[in-house]
C-alpha cells in the first residue's frame, strides 16, 4: 500500500446521488424539489429582470436598461442575426428568452446556497429540445410543404446520384433524431459533469483539510481547495458557454426550416 | 483455458473513455484550424467563429452519445 492510498483510506467520492433531493418539506409532492424550485425562481428572476429593463424604454438608456440592450444585441447579432438573416427580429423573443432562462438555471450551479444547476436534471432540457424540434418541424413544413421539407432535408441538390443512397438515411437519421437528442443532452451533459467536478474537488478538499488532517493529506487538500476555485471558474465559462450554444442550435434549427437551400 | 487479461471495475467509464478518443481528435482538430484561419484572415472571425462552434457542437455529439450509452445499457 502507498502512503497515500493510506491517507485516502475511506474517502468517498461524490456520485450521481448528489443530484437526489427529497421534498422540500413533509408531506410535499414528490416532484417539489430544491431543483424545481429553482427554475421557478429562476424563471420569475428572468422576467423580473426583463420587465424592468424594457417596460419602461427611454430613448437614452440608464441603469438596468442599459445592462438588458446589452443582452439583447450580444443575443441579437451572436446568434439570431447570422442564422435566421432578416427574420431575426420576429424569433428575439424565444432566442432571447431561452438564452437567459438557462444562462441564469446554469448560473445557479455556482451561486452559494443554491448550487444545483437546473439544468442537471435532463427533464429540463428536455422540454426546451422538444419545444425547439416541434417549432422546427412545424416551421419546415409550413414553409417548404410536406414533401418539399422531407426532399430538401434528405435530397440536397447538386451532388451524384449514387451518393443519395449513403446520404439519404444519414441526414434523416440526423436530423429528426440525433439532432433534438443532443441538443438536450450537449446541456444536461456538461451541467451534470461539471457540477460532479465542483462536487469532487470540493469533497478532497473538506475531507483531508477538516475531517480528517494528516500531514499527508493536507497537502492534498490544498490541491483540492484550489482546484475547486479554478475549476468554479471554468464552470463558468462552460455555463455561458452552454447557453450559447443552446440558443445558437435553436436558431439554426429554425433557419434551416425556414430557408431551404442554406 | 486460463484468463490471459481482464477488465474490471465500472465498464461504463471504461466505454467513454473509448468514446471520447475520436471527438477529443476531432475538437483539436477543428479549433487548431478554426484558430489558424482566424490568424490568416482575422477580418473573417466572426464567420469563422461561428462555423467552428457548428463542427464543434457536430463532433461532441458522439461523445455525449457515449456518456449516455452507459446509463441506458
Amino acid at each position: 500500500m502507498t502512503p497515500l492510498m493510506l491517507v485516502a483510506d475511506d474517502f468517498k467520492a461524490p456520485g450521481p446521488s448528489i443530484f437526489d433531493f427529497p421534498p422540500l418539506y413533509d408531506g410535499a409532492p414528490y416532484w417539489l424539489t430544491k431543483p424545481v424550485l429553482m427554475a421557478i425562481f429562476g424563471a420569475i428572476v428572468v422576467c423580473a429582470l426583463a420587465w424592468s429593463a424594457f417596460a419602461n424604454p427611454k430613448l437614452v438608456p440608464r441603469g438596468m436598461q442599459n445592462v438588458g440592450e446589452m443582452g439583447y444585441q450580444f443575443v441579437r447579432d451572436q446568434v439570431a442575426r447570422p442564422f435566421l438573416g432578416k427574420d431575426a427580429e420576429r424569433w428575439m423573443p424565444l432566442l432571447l428568452s431561452l438564452f437567459f432562462l438557462i444562462l441564469l438555471w446554469n448560473f445557479f450551479g455556482v451561486v452559494p446556497l443554491i448550487q444545483i444547476p437546473v439544468a442537471s436534471h435532463i427533464a429540463f432540457p428536455i422540454v426546451f429540445a422538444i419545444t425547439i424540434y416541434v417549432i422546427k418541424i412545424y416551421l419546415g413544413i409550413k414553409h417548404q410543404g410536406l414533401g418539399g421539407y422531407f426532399k430538401n432535408m434528405m435530397f440536397p441538390p447538386g451532388l451524384p446520384k449514387p451518393i443519395y443512397v449513403l446520404l439519404a438515411p444519414i441526414e434523416f437519421l440526423s436530423n429528426l433524431i440525433i439532432a433534438p437528442f443532443t441538443h438536450a443532452v450537449r446541456l444536461f451533459a456538461n451541467m451534470f459533469a461539471g457540477h460532479l467536478i465542483l462536487a469532487f474537488f470540493s469533497m478532497v478538499g473538506f475531507w483531508f483539510l477538516f475531517e480528517k488532517l494528516t500531514p499527508l493529506g493536507a497537502g492534498l487538500g490544498v490541491v483540492g481547495v484550489i482546484m475547486t476555485v479554478a475549476m468554479t471558474g471554468f464552470e463558468m465559462f462552460i455555463q455561458f458557454l452552454q447557453a450559447f450554444l443552446f440558443t445558437m442550435l435553436a436558431a439554426m434549427y429554425i433557419g434551416n426550416s425556414l430557408h431551404a437551400d442554406h | 483455458m486460463s484468463v490471459l487479461a481482464e477488465v474490471s471495475g465500472n465498464l461504463g467509464a471504461v466505454g467513454y473513455g473509448l468514446a471520447a478518443i475520436g471527438p477529443g481528435i476531432g475538437v483539436g482538430i477543428i479549433f487548431g484550424q478554426g484558430v489558424q484561419a482566424i490568424a490568416r484572415q482575422p477580418e473573417a472571425y466572426g464567420l469563422i467563429r461561428q462555423n467552428m462552434l457548428l463542427g464543434f457542437v457536430l463532433t461532441e455529439a458522439l461523445a455525449l452519445i457515449g456518456l449516455v450509452a452507459p446509463f441506458i445499457y
